[in-house]
């Protein structure tokens, strides 16, 4: 890590309005240019984790920080240029009528018009290799295609860290294997929240365990993945045949 | 899917029609249209004339006539409608053949077949002539209110998604043995509406999350600003301008 963390997590509690507690106290801190996975069973308070990032939820208690500037109502519009969140359903993330458009979206929010924004949208395409469907509507890609373009949508504004939710989810290998090489590519710090144990193995140094609505274990991904105990304790598994292997 | 834009009604091309921007052509549908229904009762003359003036436009853009008219099918309720009044209407008759029709209701079918006709072959042609996301845009140019414009654009996008999840739930149903045969099945028709109701609502929620986190305010961004040139406007007003006249003429006639 160098310098002050791009997202800084601390003590942060989260009650849903009907009263379930969903975090209980989460601090993380990712430093610029790393990729984490946040790894942990179904109901651990990940997906809640991630809305408290660019302040669709707003913390209980403790505070989210990122690159210093903390999340309030009154930083909204700048925490959400910086942090980038793609959700798992693309058909949720491309909601305009063309690919175009879509990556236009932020950009445009952020005030972009003209030349600046095509750019943008050219920029963003083009990390995805994505570029040669700009006027297509996003229903008639494949969803692999669209998986990409909704990376693209987030990468347009530019965030200082992308928040992936479950990136590998309902692809198929070939797809799976391109979007890593497509994150592995890009110059941007990643969190990445995934049950494809591989996938995080693969693209995370590092990895964090949420369980119960805390952080259970953080370090390198290898490690975590090695640990049997620990892995058996947050209801996590490698799928069957798979060992990690030995550097 | 299948059609190149993906819309059966549009017809690709680059006519002078097709390259006319949106909000021109819906005003100049509105005021042909207008225009049309201005005709008064009684004389007939005048339709030929707002035909003739909608075949030159067709003409400029270059739609072939039958994909105009295999979408006319659309007008058969109406057809139907018109073709029931001369036998339900009051006044004088005059036979026909062997039964005896109102004549009032006959001309009035006529009319009413008549203006029916060419408002919806002028909306085939603005349809065919233009992507259904220009219209959007169109209509948001013409200060359409923001919510409005929002749900077309929403529709656009999402009537396929929401189709495919019906698709996917009758797969399941039929998977499982059910075949909506009589009325006594219709709970499950109807169960299966509710849930299609649950998971869009739902999915609205998710897409505005979405939204939210790309800034969202309130506002779609206006990413296709539309103009029009002055020659523009001019030219395609002809056609409205043309039948407006057509028709007071036939009122000030009769």
């Amino acid at each position: 890590m160098s310098g002050a963390p791009v997202l800084d997590v601390r003590g942060l509690a989260y009650a849903y309005p009907d009263g379930h507690q969903a975090l209980f106290g989460v601090d993380l801190q990712v430093g610029r240019g790393e990729r984490v996975s946040l790894l942990g069973p179904n109901g651990a308070g990940k997906t809640t984790l991630v809305l408290h990032l660019n302040g669709i939820l707003t913390a209980g208690a403790g505070a989210v920080t990122v690159s210093g500037l903390p999340v309030t109502k009154a930083n909204l519009g700048e925490i959400r240029r910086r942090v980038g969140i793609v959700f798992q359903d693309p058909d949720d993330q491309l909601f305009m009528p063309t690919v175009r458009d879509d990556v236009a979206f932020g950009p445009a929010n952020l005030g972009l018009r003209g030349d600046q924004l095509d750019s943008r949208v050219h920029r963003a395409l083009d990390q995805v290799g994505m570029v040669e469907f700009v006027d297509r509507p996003p229903h008639h890609l494949s969803f692999g295609q669209r998986r990409r373009v909704a990376v693209a949508t987030v990468l347009a504004m530019e965030p200082e860290i992308l928040v992936l939710d479950e990136p590998s989810s309902n692809l198929d290998p070939a797809s799976r294997r391109e979007l890593a090489e497509i994150l592995r590519s890009l110059d941007v710090t990643v969190l990445m929240v995934t049950h494809d144990l591989p996938y995080a193995l693969e693209l995370c140094e590092r990895a964090v365990v949420l369980s119960g609505g805390v952080i259970a274990a953080d370090g390198p991904t290898r490690d975590l993945l090695s640990d049997a105990d620990l892995m058996a304790r947050h209801r996590l598994e490698l799928p069957y045949g798979f060992t990690v292997p030995t550097p | 899917m299948g059609a190149p834009h993906g819309h059966a009604l549009h017809f690709h091309g680059h006519s002078p029609v097709h390259r006319l921007p949106a909000h021109v052509k819906i005003v100049v549908l509105v005021g042909y249209v207008l225009a049309v229904v201005a005709t008064p009762r009684g004389v007939f003359w005048p339709y030929a004339a707002h035909l003739l003036a909608l075949a030159g436009a067709v003409a400029v853009s270059r739609v072939p006539l039958a994909h105009l008219a295999k979408r006319l099918v659309i007008e058969v309720p109406f057809v139907v409608f018109a073709l029931v009044l001369p036998f339900v209407a009051t006044g004088p008759r005059t036979a026909v053949g062997p039964v005896e029709i109102s004549q009032p209701g006959l001309e009035a079918a006529a009319a009413l077949l008549a203006k029916g006709t060419l408002g919806v072959l002028a909306s085939l042609l603005l349809a065919a002539t233009t992507e259904p996301r220009d219209i959007v845009a169109g209509f948001e140019k013409l200060r359409l209110p923001q919510p409005l414009v929002q749900i077309m654009s929403f529709m656009l996008r999402y009537t396929e998604v929401v189709a495919a999840d019906l698709g996917r739930m009758r797969v399941a149903r039929e998977s499982r043995g059910f075949r909506a045969r009589s009325v006594r099945q219709w709970p499950a028709l109807g169960a299966t509406l509710g849930a299609l109701f649950i998971r869009s609502y739902e999915r609205g929620e998710r897409v505005h999350l979405a939204m939210l986190s790309r800034g969202y305010t309130g506002r779609l961004p206006t990413l296709r600003p539309l103009t029009a040139t002055g020659s523009q406007w001019a030219a395609s007003g002809l056609l409205p301008i043309a039948c407006g006249l057509v028709s007071a003429a036939a009122v000030l006639a009769g």
